[in-house]
């Protein structure tokens, strides 16, 4: 499949890949199922309500791993609810997502909100 | 094919023309272009001799007559022809047996039979991706009409056991059409011996043009009739009506040729590339090969990565093509039918990589290949949330998956 630049360029440099550790002010969300293939994993790290970093790790093609690498870039800074607001629309625009790859960003959209959810469950 | 840096190992999806084909070819686009059907000049007596020498070339290749080979504009065609037509003359007979690893061209042909009243059975095969006779055998009715069964699979490469096949077949008093399009002039095939009564031809997969395949009809002893799909000026026996395209039929021919006179030799080494292949890819742990190595054509390895997706890993090796069983591949979102069939669970279908080299592939493509594969696997096992599960011991068959 053709993908715009920026989905390449993501490829060949991924934002934020990794892990951390779990502990209370860590929020984690995997979502997405292997006999789909694609699963994501995405975790953000939240001082005083603001999240100060985050990490994913996924299986799948290239436009998951651009929209999940994006979604982790777009996180940082933001409040809960700001984060809540992140929208697959945002990403699949930005990245500019083929129409068939748009479920792409959907998990992104979603590995966010099962992030924050976690979260709130610890908090 | 090495060409500014770019490798191309995905051969069982077309392979280029071989320059000698061309040369043959040209001559029938410029100064031969007569019609072969014109019978009263020299134009179309030079086109008609030239087609009726591939025509009998590729006959002479599967032990066949020269009348018994019809031009078509490739396999798919030959296919529908073949299982279409047949199915057209027999209204009397309304049952078909194939089997679940088909090409689409057979699949998608039982298919609309099935629309028109037709039931099918679809044979399983088994884990290695070969069909068992016996079953074949069992599923075959009073009222069944044909069993096609292909040569050698196009997705995993497997050779099927056409000649028992064809021995049944003859026995029961049922037709047998194999689909030969990965196989013709790469192995030895015999219509006489294996008793095979219909056979698709490709061009573009043994080295000849895009746009020309032949199917075989048996005349002799067990004559096969068909009705036509496409009508109009009576071209090739009346079965397939259209002005024959000589340059292309010239190609097919010496493609034939070429690749058949060359396939001793040629497998032998085709098949020490696929040793050197998959003893490099082998560095790499949590590998799956899909179907069977030995029973197989020589010029392709279809492997599972685990926990990596198959269109992620073709993105990283791009300078390098290759196909994929994999959802992100297809436009349907769905794996490999092929795999699912041999029993390769839906994770491990996404995960898949078919790499099939040819010709022209040196050692030195294929050592290159295999290192770029293991890199790239373990570069993106290091961002698979999958890898690192399978690394801290947890089992990823017991996660309940939201999706």
């Amino acid at each position: 499949m053709k993908y715009s630049q920026k989905v390449e360029d993501i490829n060949k440099n991924p934002k934020n890949v990794g892990s951390f550790q779990d502990s209370n002010d860590i929020g984690t969300g995997l979502v997405g199922a292997p006999a789909c293939g694609d699963v994501m994993k995405l975790q953000i790290k939240v001082e005083k309500g603001v999240i100060v970093d985050a990490c994913f790790k996924t299986f799948g093609c290239k436009a998951a791993i651009a929209s999940s690498s994006l979604a982790t870039e777009m996180l940082k800074g933001k409040s809960l609810d700001e984060a809540l607001a992140v929208k697959n629309n945002d990403i699949a625009a930005d990245l500019a997502l083929p129409p068939i790859k748009k479920h792409c960003s959907t998990l992104a959209e979603e590995a966010i909100q099962a992030a924050v959810e976690n979260l709130k469950e610890k908090q | 094919m090495k060409k500014e840096n770019r490798f191309y190992m995905d051969h069982m999806s077309t392979t280029p023309c071989d320059q000698r084909v061309i040369d043959t070819m040209m001559p029938f686009l410029v100064d031969h272009f007569g019609n072969p059907h014109s019978k009263n000049h020299e134009w179309g007596w030079d086109a008609s001799t030239a087609v009726e020498k591939a025509r009998k070339g590729i006959a002479s290749i599967i032990n066949a007559s020269p009348k018994e080979i019809i031009f078509t504009s490739g396999a798919t065609e030959a296919t529908n022809l073949a299982i279409k037509g047949l199915a057209l003359f027999h209204p009397d007979k309304k049952h078909i047996v194939t089997t679940q690893i088909e090409h689409k061209c057979v699949l998608d042909s039982c298919t609309f039979l099935e629309s028109q009243g037709f039931s099918i059975t679809y044979v399983p095969v088994q884990k290695s991706g070969i069909v068992q006779a016996h079953d074949i055998e069992n599923a075959i009715q009073d009222d069944t009409l044909l069993v096609s069964v292909m040569a050698a699979n196009n997705e995993i490469g497997t050779i099927q056991p056409i000649r028992e096949i064809g021995h049944i077949c003859k026995k029961r008093g049922v037709f047998f059409h194999t689909d030969a399009a990965q196989a013709f002039a790469k192995m030895p095939i015999d219509v006489e011996d294996m008793c095979i009564d219909l056979l698709s031809i490709s061009g573009h997969k043994i080295y000849g043009p895009k746009g020309i395949g032949a199917l075989f009809l048996r005349k002799r002893g067990r004559r096969v009739r068909i009705t036509p799909l496409m009508t109009g000026g009576n071209q090739e026996q009346g079965l397939r009506s259209g002005t024959l395209a000589p340059f292309l039929c010239v190609g097919l021919g010496e493609a034939a040729r070429i690749t058949w006179e060359e396939s001793s030799k040629e497998n032998v080494r085709l098949l020490n590339l696929k040793r050197t292949l998959w003893k490099k890819i082998q560095a790499l742990p949590e590998i799956l090969l899909n179907g069977d190595f030995d029973n197989a054509l020589p010029h392709v390895l279809n492997v599972s990565f685990a926990d990596v997706e198959g269109e992620g890993l073709m993105g990283h090796i791009s300078e390098i093509a290759v196909s994929s069983g994999s959802a992100c591949t297809s436009d349907s979102l769905e794996p490999s039918y092929v795999l699912r069939a041999i029993g390769v669970d839906e994770s491990m279908a996404h995960t898949s990589l078919r790499i099939s080299f040819g010709r022209f592939t040196t050692e030195e493509d294929i050592l290159h290949t295999a290192n770029r594969i293991v890199h790239a696997v373990n570069h993106l096992r290091n961002m698979s949330p999958l890898w690192e599960m399978r690394q801290n011991g947890v089992d990823i068959s017991t996660i309940e998956w939201k999706h």
